[in-house]
């Protein structure tokens, strides 16, 4: 009897070290090349190339400045974030106003109109590229913020519905009713009552989308060949060409273009997380 | 009275769904509409010549040099799926269920896990290829101080191992993600379910492949589809670490590279060929869409419902 509860118990505690032994193992392999590529920014080539592993000077910030002086970083940082943060903002605007009425008005069509806001989940917008290169010469939108942006609000707006229709569905009447009986118009009623409550949903579909449009590479390498106006990603593949054999100062580029979104990320894990994988949750 | 705030209603509503539904009109529906559109037409550069019917299909399927490229780079998305299934999905699913066990430091180890995912794919392939350099990545040089200097190679100049650096680099970056849809669909298990396995067996095993496979079910479907889906759009990484004539010698070719270099041109023809390069976006949607309605079907089938 006894010694049978002790095998039991060495049983599970192997079971849970194994179980240990794998995660540690995992998070060593997702966090060593981040921790390399902060240390590898603070480093010579020499140092770099002699010993990749090694805790660098931190004081040495020369590769850091030479990123921030000497390219065009900061220009393409500012464009990530007016891109970004314009698409964003329209797609909250738009997308809570076509949730806004679906969710709180019968009207016909009203489940049709959600019905087609869904269908744009599916469709990769990736493969109409040609079509949407035409369509943007001939609107006079090549090489111009606004093909990104409008590319970006269309492709975040179903998501974005989505998630709001079914969280302003779940408020209640009460307010609104009360408003109503107090003579208050429908706009007054969206604005100064129902919208403050939708903050939370509108936080889930802002960082849903704001992953993928600060980092994507695809559309800017179609539409934006001036230089002004590239976004980070583009950016940099442009510098990485020009600094090809300075691996501190390549280092450094990247270290400082993931490093927003890291911050982000480790001050709003759980957000972020929700947020990004709230389209493949039921 | 009642006429004019019937109206009113009906315009406030009006404003509020015209706009948004006019954005995805203009830049979602029609670009997609008109891509299947202009498959069936001969194009000048970037001017609409005559409806030809098929021919643009019959090229790039059945042509030379197109056809060869087509097939080449087909049977390479097939195999990152199949590679990613087991490198991504399934490692995934594997550390989901270690985190499930919420053993000390398990959500340090969940934030660790995700991680990744949230950077850019263009900082990540830019960050392998600096790793995998044949002479000064970390890579190499760590095989080296080891004494396992023979296992250092040129990871993405030989046909032999560049497909598979490339595939390594995804399975990094995304393997988070499957990590925790996995990790939800766990903790949706209700506990009653496993007290009462918990009293059959001991067995790990029982407890996994008849309790908690069959019940992440839900999870499976939209992770298996989420990366077919993406294995045959796959593009921004083998375009950042192989380039776009998926070198060396075609092997990291990919149907994402190749549509991109047939409409838009490359590095040695730099002339948009928009004819076959709709016919390619074509072909490739509606094998997307076929196969993933088939594979979410499938699955489908296999969801319990609790």
């Amino acid at each position: 009897m006894r010694s049978d509860s002790r095998s039991h118990t060495f049983r599970t505690f192997g079971w849970d070290g194994l179980i240990q032994i794998i995660l540690i193992g995992n998070s060593i392999v997702m966090l060593a090349p981040i921790v390399i590529m902060i240390f590898s920014a603070f480093k010579t080539n020499a140092q770099i190339f002699r010993s990749p592993f090694s805790l660098p000077d931190f004081r040495h910030v020369g590769n850091l400045v030479r990123v921030w002086t000497e390219t065009d970083f900061v220009l393409y940082l500012m464009n990530s974030f007016i891109v970004t943060g314009a698409s964003i903002a329209l797609i909250l605007v738009l997308g809570t106003m076509a949730a806004y009425a679906i969710a709180r008005y019968e009207f016909r069509g009203s489940s049709a109109i959600l019905l087609f806001f869904l269908a744009g989940l599916t469709l990769p917008l990736k493969l109409a590229v040609i079509p949407l290169f035409i369509q943007m010469r001939d609107l006079g939108l090549i090489d111009s913020r606004f093909s990104l942006i409008f590319i970006y609000v269309a492709t975040g707006l179903p998501t974005t519905v989505f998630i709001m229709t079914g969280f302003i569905r779940s408020l209640p009447n009460e307010l609104e009713d009360a408003a109503r009986m107090d003579g208050a118009n429908e706009a007054r009623i969206m604005w100064s009552i129902m919208l403050p409550l939708v903050r939370p949903a509108m936080v889930i579909a802002g960082i849903q989308n704001v992953v993928p449009i600060w980092n994507d590479f695809f559309f800017p390498l179609i539409f934006i060949q001036n230089n002004d106006l590239k976004t980070l990603p583009q950016g940099l593949t442009t510098f990485m060409g020009e600094f090809g054999t300075d691996w501190g100062v390549l280092f450094s580029g990247l270290t400082l273009s993931a490093l927003p979104i890291i911050l982000l990320y480790i001050g709003l894990s759980r957000q972020f997380i929700n947020g990004m994988t709230a389209g493949a949750i039921k | 009275m009642l006429t004019s705030t019937l109206t009113g209603r009906r315009l406030w509503i009006a404003a509020l769904v015209v706009p948004p539904m006019a954005f995805m009109c203009l830049f979602l529906v029609y670009p997609i509409l008109s891509a299947f559109a202009y498959a069936f037409y001969e194009w000048h550069g970037l001017a609409r010549g005559d409806f030809i019917w098929f021919d643009n299909f019959h090229r790039v399927l059945f042509e030379y040099p197109f056809s060869e490229r087509t097939i080449n780079a087909f049977k390479h998305n097939i195999i990152v799926f199949f590679a990613l299934m087991v490198l991504q999905n399934g490692v995934g699913f594997i550390l989901a269920y270690c985190l499930w066990r919420e053993l000390w430091g398990a959500r340090f180890h969940r934030i660790a896990v995700f991680l990744p995912v949230v950077l850019s794919t263009v900082i990540v392939g830019l960050l392998w290829k600096l790793f995998l350099h044949p002479l000064f990545g970390a890579v190499n040089v760590s095989f080296r101080s080891l004494g396992l200097g023979a296992l250092a190679q040129p990871w993405l100049g030989q046909d032999s191992t560049a497909l598979a650096a490339i595939i390594a680099a995804n399975a990094w970056h995304m393997v988070g993600f499957p990590t925790l849809v996995f990790l939800a669909g766990m903790q949706r298990i209700p506990s009653e379910i496993l007290d009462a396995v918990r009293m059959e067996t001991e067995s790990e095993w029982v407890k996994m492949s008849k309790i908690v496979w069959p019940l992440v079910a839900p999870s499976a479907t939209v992770v298996f589809t989420l990366l077919f889906v993406g294995a045959f759009n796959w593009f921004e990484l083998p375009f950042v670490m192989a380039g776009i004539d998926g070198s060396p010698h075609g092997a990291t070719d990919v149907l994402g590279l190749y549509f991109y270099r047939t409409a838009f041109g490359s590095m040695s023809a730099s002339a948009e060929n928009f004819g076959p390069g709709s016919a390619l976006a074509v072909l490739i949607f509606l094998f997307i869409a076929v196969i993933s309605s088939v594979i979410t079907l499938k699955l489908r089938k296999r969801e319990i419902q609790l």
